[in-house]
């Protein structure tokens, strides 16, 4: 023994220390992944030792190991054995290890329970520290529950060493083990006026802390804070508490008036002081060169303060504009981000395109492409904020959103882009001009596309197309966008792009030729606009994109066809702008509530009726052949009077075109259901009220405009409107009435009238919309209908029945019986003889199927005969069965010349009430080694006739689908191989194997044991995989009997 | 004070000492680690000690070549979490005389021993410094005389 331990100090001697460890980590800087492999492979053959020092040096260097990022969670158990070492040392390290190393999934954990409440216990108040600092890092729910008695009794140790550790950690008990909190607390509180100001700070921390998650439950200890407020002179203590007040006062107003009340009044009257100095501070320190980082730290704060202060009182830190936008410069990204935060929240309609100019600055000067990205967003944040409620000229914000699309390599792309759409969407009046600016884009596009395709600014190509196309009218020079849209380049753009791409073009092409077809000397221009189209396509049909191709060569034809009519002297211009006809009108989220439901029309009722067995109806099947269904017959109430008159359905079919198109539009609403008397109101698109704004600044301006030029022209406006306000003081009012109602400025700010209304706010929608929405989609309503006519008819017909059989069946023989799904029915084939038990999953079932026999073909050894029976079990008739079996790898179900692999076939006869009859199917087999799961399904329809009503129905049934898996015994050649399972006595199974011969592929032996319930078989077979799958099922079979 | 953890790195970007007052996922942990890194080392000299990840308030301080860097909650102090640092650099100060990094490279178990003593779960547990550096010493004591000395 004492040997052992002498041989053990000297290994010592030659293992590395930590020490050690680092100096050689330091030394094998080029190859430090095989030093410290190596050194992995020491520390693992220390930890195989006996001697605790060993292990306790060989954790502290796991330890090392682990900081530096290497797994060492297959250590887990040692780390607890060195935890468990009675010697301080070694006890200090095992527990920094475990609270470096374990988490709450360390399986370990549970095993230290004990230990670590041995060490609470410790009379060593050091034993115990390490316990409590240790558990402070890894504690579990469980650990939580099983040591938070023991915890508590600590919190009122002699030693306030150990009392401040125990108030500290209740906390992570209290957030692991929300229980412990109510026993606890008593003493927590007490703890508050502990004597040594260790314990009291930690019991202030602790409290502080649960008063931030629930502040309500803490108020009644107001006046002891206020006490220790008073009394403490310990300034974190101090700074603890003034933040627990924070959160108590808005809870309890009293308690605001009685203690804090001076000392709010003291906060109140220094805000605008303390606001003056930090921007006295700050205009300092931006006027030295060689300022401090902690001069930066306190701009910081002071910008951080600026914006709490900003909610209460923004006219005091609007004042100091300048400033912050001085911190926009500053060399400290925290700190421009923080100026930037600010600038949200001061900008007002006077003030924002000064603001925004000055940020576009900024984004021209900004390095870094993170800060570039986060100053773009912040001024389409600052620019869309509150529903564009500080945007006075909606021209200066588009030509400030084109000059972003300069920005090289910005991944926001796609907010200029939706911006760009909402804008043009919105505000009627802009779109003229927007359209003409996004030609110009669309010009251009070779600057924005021109590195890469990853550039994300190409997403406002896309936003451009749109525009350019859906608001074609406005186009100076149509025919020249839509040679700008279809040039080769564009087919390197993303292929949703494409998409927007070719369908705008085709609408481009409308517009064209409308405008063309009005002066008939200029047909040849038409007829050279279909050529370019004819020409320029083919690129886009042959793209890789489906969305593209698809689009691509639907117009490609159509265009084709135009051009064959043009060639006639057919005019097109018509019909071919009929395919796109149809304003298009924004909506307000919540506009489907004002669309009253319509009457008989109930939402939360089911279309198609949950599976409930024969209460279903089959109304798919009626309405089509009848139409005498409750819903068919409120369908042709709904479309009867459209279809009467012959302009209506004109109408109707052109919309049906456009419908398509509207599918892949984001901006359009789907069908909404709607009131018959509505429609009988609204006649079309036509009628919709639109209300005309009048425009006081000219929107032409040529090429790519700078957005600057808008700041003068909007002061040159605000001054125009001064004077012209009285005038049309009453007109605005109206309008502002219809279309502004999410705009609630503040009231000083009123005199700045917009250029532009924003047409659709959130909240609200114009009352005009009610009617619009309807009227708009007439046909699409039918549609809406029909199409649930036709789903509830796919429904009905799915509804009939679906069984699935799987049938395992290869040569001829009976087979042993697996059934996969209901294990009650377990029993049932040794009495009835028949293998093959189908079970259903569903209720009851009208149907009973068994397959009771399965024949190898005597004539075509690869062909297997299966014969079903079916029985009609309920007391109707059933007809119109169908059986179909998947077709798998290794076989086949025989079907009739002609028919597809997928065609089911149809039984020959029908069932009566009670009776069954069997029917044949053959398969065809590949293989017989492998064990084969078949699925099918057998559809049928059972006839019931009701007694309330005379006409006979068609109840589908059960679509559940039923899976059943059979096993399989192969056998090729006809000879019979049986196994059986028999149930003799409780548990006891015997395999009868009957007649094994010499030409059957396999041989088995079965040597069935009663005594002690094992069954050995013993096979031999020339074709492993054969064997290996038999014995396989063998041992299924058994297992689940 | 809730703290979730507590960094030291080195200006190479080699952490020196981590310790997590919350329970972090392993690869959530090195995530962290390397994001903290590259952010508070791609700071330039004289800039702000605070900054924002993801909702995390990070504070950070670079004492000689060495970065003390740490996580808060949103809600919390900087100038509370800058004073913690100061600290506990003055605790180590203490501890080492006059501590530089290696100090904390060699003898990193007592680096965390201090933290352990100055700070529980993520808050302060004792400020007073010679409460704090008198139960160092004792339980130094308690492990000097436990452990055989070494032949270095």
């Amino acid at each position: 023994m004492a040997l052992k331990i002498v041989k053990g100090s000297i290994d010592r001697m030659f293992d590395k220390n930590l020490q050690d460890l680092v100096r050689g980590i330091r030394n094998h800087k080029e190859d430090e992944a095989k030093y410290i492999s190596t050194c992995i492979d020491e520390i693992k053959q220390e930890l195989k030792q006996d001697n605790i020092a060993v292990k306790s040096n060989a954790v502290c260097k796991l330890t090392y190991l682990q900081m530096l990022g290497y797994d060492v969670s297959w250590a887990a158990f040692n780390i607890v054995e060195v935890m468990s070492s009675s010697k301080f040392t070694y006890k200090r390290i095992g527990y920094l290890a475990a609270s470096q190393c374990f988490h709450e999934s360390t399986d370990v954990i549970m095993l230290t329970t004990n230990q670590i409440r041995k060490d609470l216990s410790s009379p060593n108040q050091y034993d115990t520290g390490v316990a409590l600092t240790g558990l402070s890092c890894f504690v579990t729910p469980d650990l939580a529950r099983d040591l938070a008695n023991d915890i508590m009794t600590l919190m009122s140790h002699t030693k306030p060493y150990i009392r401040k550790k125990a108030v500290l950690i209740m906390y992570k008990v209290f957030l692991k083990y929300p229980e412990s909190l109510r026993p606890a607390f008593p003493r927590m509180k007490e703890k508050l006026e502990d004597p040594d100001p260790g314990v009291q700070s930690a019991a202030v921390n602790v409290i502080c802390e649960l008063a931030r998650r629930n502040p309500k439950n803490y108020l009644s200890l107001a006046p002891l804070f206020f006490k220790l407020m008073t009394s403490s002179t310990n300034n974190w203590v101090l700074i603890k508490i003034i933040k627990l007040f924070g959160a108590l006062t808005p809870l309890e107003p009293r308690l605001g008036k009685k203690l804090i009340e001076p000392l709010t009044n003291l906060i109140h009257s220094r805000i605008l002081l303390c606001l003056s100095s930090v921007a006295v501070l700050i205009s300092l320190s931006s006027g030295m060169p060689n300022h401090s980082a902690s001069i930066q730290v306190m701009k910081y704060l002071g910008l951080l303060a600026m914006s709490k202060i900003l909610k209460t009182h923004p006219k005091s830190v609007q004042s100091h504009k300048d400033l912050i936008l001085q911190c926009l410069d500053d060399k400290d990204e925290s700190i421009r981000l923080r100026a930037l935060d600010l600038l949200y929240g001061m900008v007002s309609k006077k003030n924002l395109m000064e603001i925004v100019k000055k940020l576009m600055l900024h984004v021209d000067k900004a390095e870094g492409t993170t800060y570039r990205d986060e100053l773009l967003t912040k001024i389409i944040d600052i620019c869309s904020q509150s529903n564009y409620q500080y945007i006075t000229n909606f021209e200066w914000y588009i030509s400030i959103l084109v000059e972003l699309t300069r920005l090289e390599g910005t991944r926001h792309g796609h907010l200029i882009a939706s911006q760009m759409l909402d804008v043009a969407i919105r505000v009627k009046a802009i779109r003229a001009f927007a359209v003409a600016q996004m030609a110009t884009l669309l010009d251009n596009a070779h600057l924005l596309t021109g590195n890469t395709q990853h550039n994300g600014i190409c997403e406002v190509l896309y936003a451009a197309a749109w525009i350019c196309g859906e608001f074609s009218e406005h186009l100076e020079d149509p025919m020249a966008t839509l040679e700008a849209m279809l040039r080769p380049k564009v087919a390197t753009l993303p292929g949703h792009i494409q998409a927007v791409y070719v369908q705008n073009a085709a609408k481009l092409f409308s517009t064209v030729l409308r405008g063309q077809e009005g002066a008939p000397a200029d047909s040849k221009v038409a007829q050279e606009t279909s050529q370019l189209l004819i020409d320029r396509l083919p690129v886009f049909v042959q793209s890789a994109n489906l969305e593209v191709q698809e689009r691509a060569s639907c117009i490609l034809q159509l265009v084709k066809y135009i051009q064959k009519l043009q060639q006639k002297d057919v005019e097109v211009a018509e019909e071919v702008t009929a395919l796109f006809a149809g304003e298009l009108n924004p909506v307000a989220p919540k506009a489907q509530k004002k669309v009253p439901v319509p009457e008989g029309l109930d939402l939360d009722a089911w279309i198609n009726e949950p599976p409930s067995g024969s209460e279903s109806e089959d109304e798919g099947r009626k309405t089509k052949t009848k139409g005498k269904a409750v819903f068919a017959k409120e369908e042709s109430r709904h479309t009867k009077p459209r279809y009467t008159e012959v302009d209506e359905k004109e109408l109707a079919k052109r919309r049906e075109v456009r419908k398509a198109e509207q599918a892949n539009n984001p901006f359009y609403i789907k069908a909404s259901p709607s009131s018959q008397k509505v429609y009988q109101e609204a006649v079309g698109v036509e009628h919709i009220p639109v209300v005309q704004i009048d425009l006081s600044v000219p929107l032409k301006v040529p090429g790519m405009p700078m957005s600057d030029q808008y700041v003068k022209q909007e002061e040159e406006r605000r001054e125009k409107n001064k004077a012209d306000r009285k005038k049309k003081d009453k007109k605005k009012r109206r309008e502002k009435g219809r279309q502004r109602r999410g705009d609630s400025g503040p009231e000083s700010e009123e005199d700045i009238t917009p250029a532009h209304m924003v047409d659709i706010v959130t909240e609200e929608m114009p009352e005009t919309a009610l009617y619009t929405i309807p009227c708009l989609f007439p046909s699409q309503k039918s549609s809406k209908h029909k199409k649930k006519k036709q789903k509830k008819e796919e429904k009905d017909k799915k509804k009939k029945k679906h069984q699935h059989h799987h049938h395992h069946s290869d040569g001829a023989g009976d087979e042993s019986v697996q059934n996969g799904t209901v294990e009650e029915e377990e029993p049932l084939p040794v009495s009835k003889q028949s293998p093959f038990i189908l079970s259903t999953q569903s209720n009851p079932c009208p149907l009973d199927i068994q397959v009771c026999d399965i024949q190898g073909n005597l004539h075509d050894g690869s062909q297997v005969v299966v014969s079903v029976i079916f029985e009609n079990k309920c007391d109707s008739f059933i007809k119109s069965m169908e059986f179909n079996v998947m077709d798998s790898l290794n076989s086949k179900l025989q079907r009739p010349e002609g028919a597809g692999p997928h065609d089911s076939l149809t039984v020959p006869f029908q069932l009566p009430p009670g009776i069954s009859n069997e029917a044949r199917f053959i398969f065809s087999m590949q293989s017989i080694v492998m064990p084969q799961k078949l699925k099918g399904t057998l559809t049928f329809i059972v006839k019931v006739s009701w007694s309330c009503s005379p006409q006979s129905t068609h109840i589908p049934h059960y679509p559940n689908q039923i899976e059943v898996y059979l096993s399989r015994v192969p056998n090729t050649t006809g000879v019979d191989l049986t196994i059986k399972c028999l149930l003799t006595g409780s548990n006891q199974q015997y395999l009868l194997l009957r007649h094994p011969c010499n030409i059957c592929p396999l041989c088995m032996c079965p040597c069935p044991s009663q005594a002690d319930q094992t069954v050995s078989i013993d096979a031999k077979c020339d074709e492993p995989g054969l064997l290996g799958n038999v014995l396989d099922e063998i041992k299924l079979t058994f297992s689940q009997c | 004070m809730t703290m979730h953890f507590l960094l030291l790195f080195s200006r190479q970007g080699k952490l020196r000492l981590q310790k997590w007052f919350t329970p972090v996922p392993e690869r959530e942990k090195k995530k962290i680690v390397r994001d903290m890194t590259t952010m508070v080392l791609g700071r330039k000299p004289r800039s702000c000690n605070f900054l924002h990840w993801k909702d995390l308030k990070i504070v950070y301080k670079k004492y000689a070549s060495l970065y003390f860097c740490c996580g808060l909650d949103a809600e919390e102090n900087e100038l509370l979490a800058l004073e913690v640092l100061h600290r506990y650099v003055e605790l180590l100060d203490k501890y080492f005389g006059n501590v530089c990094e290696l100090d904390i490279i060699f003898n990193f178990e007592k680096a965390y021993f201090i933290l352990d003593e100055f700070l529980l779960g993520g808050e302060v547990q004792e400020t007073s410094k010679q409460v704090l550096s008198r139960s160092i010493e004792a339980s130094d004591m308690l492990q000097e005389v436990s452990v055989i000395p070494r032949s270095r």
